[in-house]
C-alpha cells in the first residue's frame, strides 16, 4: 500500500499587488475565511473591488495549523444549518474552483465512553437526521468495522460502549484549500495584500470608512474582520468588545505511516481526535488549554493525556513517533458557537468566535458574511449567530452538545 | 508547562492549579438597577488583552485557595501572583506582589 500522492498545484496562483487607496470592501485576514468571503463576494454578489489584508502570509495562521476535519453533525439547528451548508460547499468546491484539495469523505466517528456519552450521541445522532444530516448510531462491533484498528475491548480504563457515525464527514488538504480560494478570487479581482497589518481604523462619527496600515491609509466602504484568535485585539482597535477569549490549541504528526486509519475518530471524553493525512501522517488534537494565550504553543501535559488517550484507543499507535507539535490560537465565545454579523460600528461587521472549529466551516462562513456585507443584512443561516444573543440571551450553547470539548 | 507560585504554598506545576478567567469583576453593586446590555456585559464579556493580564487561579491540588496572578498571555510569563485581599500590582515592580 502506498499513500496518496498530492496533487500538483499551478504554477501561479494569485498576484502579489501594491494596496490601492480605496476599496469597496477590505477584509483583514486572509486565512481560510477571509478568502472565502472574498471569493464569494465577488461570485454570488459581484463584488470585485475587494482587498484581502492579512499581517503575516496568506494562510499562515490558524488555516495552516488545525488538524482539517470536517463534519456538521452539530446538535442544535442553528448549528447543524450553518455546518451542514458548509458540507454541501465544500463537496461542490473541488470542482468549482477546479483545484483537487483532497476533500476525502471518510467520516467520522465520536466514540462514546460512558452512558451519559451513549445518551448524548444517540440523541445527536437523531437530532442529525431531523435536519438531514446523515448521522448513525454504531454499537461497538459496528464501530471495530469502521475502524478495524480502534481497540473496542470491554477491558480498557474507558471501553468503547459504541459512537455516532457521519460517512459524509471527512478531511481536506488545508494548505491546497486556501491556494484553491485565493487564486479564484484573485482572478475576479480580488487584492490579496500580504504583510500588511491593520494597526486602526478611519471611523467617521460612528461608521467605519477604512482601515490605518503599516502600508498606509486604504479606504473602504465596508470592513469585514476575519482574525481568528486576533479578532478581539483586531476589534478593540475600532472600539468594538467582542465576548471572545482567545486560548492556545495545540495538534501534533506523527512520522510516516503505511495507510492504517480508514476514517476520524474522535472521543471527547477521553480527549484526542485522531486521523491520517493523505501522505501518512497520523494527524492529533486534543483540547484548548484553559489559560488565555496568544502564544501558539501550547501546555506539555495536554499532549501527555491526548497520547495517553491515543495509544489506550489504538494500541498500533504505541511505537509511533511524534514529529512535530504547533499552536494555534482560537477564540472562544461563552455558547462555543460563532459570531458572524454586523457590530456596533456601521459598515464593520465581525466573523470570529470559531473556537476550535473554524476550519470545517470555512465555505459556509464565507458565504454568510459576504451575504452580510454585500447585502446590509444577514443570510437566515448566520442570522443566529449575531453578537446581540449576549444581550438577548438568545444564545446557541454548544458546550457539549457539538460533539467535542471546547 | 508554566510554574505558578501559590501565595500560601510556593511555586508549583500548572498542573496543581484550575484556571478562573479575568481578575477584578466584582458582582454589580446594584443588580436590580442593569440593564439587559449591562448584565450582558457583566456576564458575558471579559477583558482579552495580549499582553499583562490580572487572572484568577485555584490552587486545585494543594492548600485549593484561590488567588490572583498577573501574567503576560504573549509571553506567557508569570509577572506576580498575590492573595484576593491584595490590590492588582504594577507590572513594572511586579516584586510588590510576591515571589516572581
Amino acid at each position: 500500500m502506498t499513500a496518496e500522492p498530492l496533487p500538483e498545484h499551478p504554477d501561479f496562483l494569485w498576484r502579489t499587488p501594491e494596496p490601492r487607496s480605496s476599496y469597496d470592501v477590505v477584509i483583514v485576514g486572509a486565512g481560510g475565511h477571509g478568502l472565502a468571503t472574498a471569493y464569494y463576494l465577488a461570485k454570488n454578489h459581484g463584488i470585485t473591488n475587494v482587498a484581502v489584508l492579512e499581517k503575516g502570509w496568506l494562510a499562515g495562521g490558524n488555516m495552516a495549523r488545525n488538524t482539517t476535519i470536517i463534519r456538521s453533525n452539530y446538535l442544535l439547528d442553528e448549528s447543524a444549518g450553518i455546518y451542514e451548508h458548509a458540507l454541501k460547499l465544500w463537496e461542490r468546491l473541488p470542482e468549482e474552483l477546479d483545484y483537487d484539495f483532497l476533500f476525502s469523505q471518510r467520516g467520522v466517528l465520536n466514540l462514546a465512553h460512558t452512558l451519559q456519552d451513549v445518551r448524548e450521541g444517540v440523541r445527536r445522532a437523531n437530532a442529525n437526521r431531523l435536519n438531514g444530516v446523515d448521522a448513525e448510531w454504531l454499537e461497538p462491533d459496528e464501530v471495530a468495522k469502521v475502524c478495524p484498528i480502534l481497540n473496542v475491548s470491554p477491558h480498557t480504563r474507558y471501553p468503547v460502549l459504541g459512537g455516532t457515525f457521519q460517512p459524509r464527514a471527512g478531511i481536506a488538504k488545508h494548505d491546497h484549500v486556501a491556494w484553491a480560494l485565493a487564486r479564484r478570487a484573485d482572478e475576479m479581482g480580488v487584492d490579496l495584500i500580504q504583510g500588511c497589518e491593520v494597526t486602526g481604523f478611519l471611523k467617521d462619527g460612528d461608521r467605519v470608512v477604512g482601515v490605518e496600515t503599516n502600508l498606509g491609509r486604504i479606504h473602504a466602504g465596508r470592513v469585514g474582520l476575519a482574525a481568528a484568535g486576533h479578532s478581539s485585539v483586531l476589534a478593540e482597535r475600532a472600539g468594538v468588545r467582542l465576548p471572545v477569549q482567545s486560548h492556545p490549541l495545540q495538534a501534533l504528526v506523527s512520522e510516516l505511516h503505511e495507510p492504517v486509519h480508514p476514517t476520524v475518530v474522535m472521543s471527547n471524553h477521553v480527549h484526542v481526535y485522531v486521523s491520517q493525512a493523505h501522505k501518512g501522517e497520523l494527524v492529533m488534537g486534543a483540547g484548548v488549554d484553559t489559560y488565555n494565550g496568544y502564544g501558539q504553543r501550547g501546555s506539555f501535559h495536554v499532549i501527555e493525556h491526548q497520547m495517553a488517550a491515543a495509544v489506550e484507543l489504538f494500541p498500533v499507535f504505541a511505537r509511533a513517533h511524534v514529529l512535530r507539535t504547533w499552536g494555534g490560537i482560537v477564540d472562544v465565545t461563552p455558547d462555543a458557537s460563532p459570531i458572524i454579523g454586523a457590530t456596533p460600528v456601521e459598515n464593520l461587521y465581525v466573523n470570529c468566535g470559531w473556537g476550535t472549529g473554524g476550519f470545517k466551516a470555512t465555505p459556509a462562513a464565507g458565504w454568510t458574511l459576504a451575504h452580510t456585507i454585500a447585502t446590509g443584512e444577514p443570510h437566515p443561516l448566520n442570522a443566529p449567530f449575531a453578537l446581540e444573543r449576549f444581550t438577548t440571551g438568545a444564545l446557541i450553547d454548544e458546550h457539549g452538545a457539538a460533539a467535542v470539548a471546547h | 508547562m508554566l510554574l505558578i507560585a501559590c501565595p500560601w504554598c510556593g511555586p508549583r506545576d500548572e498542573t496543581e492549579y484550575h484556571y478562573g478567567g479575568q481578575a477584578h469583576v466584582p458582582y454589580p453593586e446594584k443588580p436590580a438597577e442593569l440593564d439587559d446590555r449591562q448584565w450582558a456585559e457583566y456576564v458575558f464579556y471579559r477583558d482579552n488583552p495580549k499582553g499583562p493580564f490580572a487572572e484568577r487561579w485555584m490552587h486545585a491540588h494543594g492548600c485549593r485557595r484561590w488567588f490572583n496572578a498577573l501574567r503576560d498571555t504573549a509571553t506567557y510569563e508569570v509577572l506576580a501572583t498575590y492573595r484576593l485581599d491584595e490590590p492588582r500590582p504594577d507590572p513594572a515592580a511586579p516584586a510588590a506582589g510576591g515571589e516572581r
